[in-house]
């Protein structure tokens, strides 16, 4: 590698060679099984099954990368949109530490804090996964016992709950509009919900930054 | 060969991709780390940032396997495996499975067969691929319009990154409030009612829910307790020197409480009501 080359050149040469390289390998999954098994695809179901899922989650993943690119630094995108859940681990977990360290996303010191926060949680979720699967059996029970069962599914809200107070206090601000916008949206519009909240997450973020635009023009930030 | 969805060969193959995140997330790790040092950053400091990370993440990847466990009734263990430790989330997942799976007329929790599970695979991967290409394509360059725009206006730069957590934390709060509305929509039963779109029969038919109207503040009461545990823990932290530590693990700790106190929430607010 050339010795002019900084830092975040590098990133950008290393994350580039591994997500195409970790594209190929999940493209090649399909391709070996049908191989081995001696099994062609369904075209038909292909098609239909394309058609149904594609172009939404295509326009969501075009908006979510320009959205959280900025926030995740460039190794922890790189990660993030290699290993996903990104909205409900790999973002909070980033943004935790770069509180805690009291960095900057944007400096070279939040890229390296982010990069490390993300690459950690991304190993402790695989590690807990193969766990989870070497002990399937005995584990089943436990994690679908009905009076845990609600616990898991309020993680979003126990996550946000924590995560709010830290940056809504310090910028609440830059918060009441957005904040104000959102609830009254979710609380009067059926649709939006569990599926849709992250088709929402651009829209308020474009959102705010308008707003805190027009606040720091007018002299209010 | 023939064919099962937990067939040992899909577990090997699967095992390899993971390795190679593995190692993806290791290498990165290891030089972001080693830039750590050289920048002079505190290696106290970056250990911390492991440590806090890696506990943080516990919670979050339990209710991943359970993800895990709800698609492999159909699937087999080995693909939603992979799915979950891959970009995608259970949502995203399961919803390219049913659409994939009805367009073959593959109904209930049937498992497909080698050529409807290739389908599958086909379906889920090229579906969710955007960011995986994308991020090569667009980051240096959004992340150079980051560094001009901070050389520019160092204070609007700051804002504005505020502004994006801040605009991403707004959309969640609100999504916690989506069903209070429950609360002002009883039918004669007193019951909430709720159309969902389901698949019954390889059809998509409407169906109706009951819920009690006041499960909708579950939610809502989960994210106060997380919250006010937050802020109790930043009160003892800064309070009390030798509470310092609490203020590295205030997240993890208020997502633990946050998730237990649903469990009283729900027994007091109630939840869906078979009718």
């Amino acid at each position: 590698m050339k010795q002019n080359m900084t830092y975040m050149d590098k990133v950008h040469k290393w994350g580039t060679t591994w997500n195409l390289s970790m594209m190929v390998l999940l493209l090649a999954f399909p391709v070996v099984v049908a191989l081995l098994f001696n099994a062609m695809p369904d075209w038909q179901g292909l098609l239909m099954g394309l058609l149904a899922t594609a172009p939404m989650y295509w326009a969501v993943g075009v908006v979510e990368t320009f959205t959280y690119i900025p926030m995740l630094g460039a190794g922890g995108s790189y990660l993030s949109f290699v290993t996903g859940n990104i909205s409900n681990l790999k973002m909070p977990c980033a943004l935790n530490a770069l509180e805690q360290a009291e960095v900057k996303a944007s400096s070279e010191e939040g890229e390296v804090v982010s990069t490390i926060a993300i690459a950690i949680s991304s190993i402790v979720t695989t590690i807990i996964i193969i766990l989870g699967v070497l002990l399937i059996v005995p584990l089943t029970p436990v994690l679908e016992n009905p009076i845990l069962t609600p616990a898991f599914d309020q993680m979003i809200p126990a996550l946000f709950g924590g995560l709010g107070v830290a940056f809504v206090s310090r910028n609440w601000k830059i918060a009441i509009a957005p904040v104000t916008l959102m609830l009254i949206l979710f609380i009067t519009i059926p649709a939006l919900n569990a599926g849709t909240v992250g088709i929402m997450v651009p829209v308020s973020v474009l959102f705010t930054v308008g707003i805190s635009r027009l606040m720091y023009k007018k002299g209010m930030l | 060969m023939e064919f099962s969805v937990n067939h040992p060969i899909l577990f090997v193959m699967v095992g390899f991709i993971i390795a190679a995140v593995l190692a993806q997330s290791a290498f990165f790790l290891i030089k972001a780390w080693r830039r750590g040092k050289e920048l002079g950053m505190d290696k106290k400091k970056l250990r911390k940032v492991a440590t806090t990370a890696s506990v943080f993440t516990i919670a979050p990847a339990v209710a991943i396997v359970i993800s895990v466990l709800a698609l492999s009734k159909k699937l087999g263990l080995a693909l939603p495996w992979l799915r979950l430790s891959v970009v995608g989330s259970l949502s995203y997942e399961a919803i390219a499975a049913e659409n994939t799976s009805n367009a073959m007329g593959l109904i209930g929790s049937a498992s497909p067969n080698a050529s409807q599970f290739v389908t599958i695979i086909l379906v889920m991967t090229l579906s969710i691929m955007v960011g995986i290409w994308l991020v090569p394509v667009v980051c240096k360059k959004l992340q150079s319009g980051m560094v001009s725009l901070e050389k520019r206006d160092k204070k609007w730069a700051d804002l504005f990154s505020s502004s994006m957590f801040i605009g991403m934390i707004a959309a969640f709060v609100g999504f916690v409030f989506c069903d209070v509305s429950r609360l002002w929509s009883a039918n004669a039963d007193g019951l909430a009612e709720v159309v969902k779109k389901v698949t019954e029969n390889g059809e998509k038919v409407e169906k109706t829910y009951y819920y009690k109207t006041t499960s909708g503040l579950v939610p809502v009461c989960v994210m106060a307790v997380s919250a006010v545990v937050m802020i109790i823990l930043g009160l003892l932290s800064k309070k009390n020197k030798k509470a310092a530590w609490l203020a590295d693990y205030a997240l993890p700790i208020s997502l633990l409480i946050g998730m237990a106190s649903a469990i009283p929430f729900v027994a007091l607010f109630g939840g869906e009501v078979k009718v």
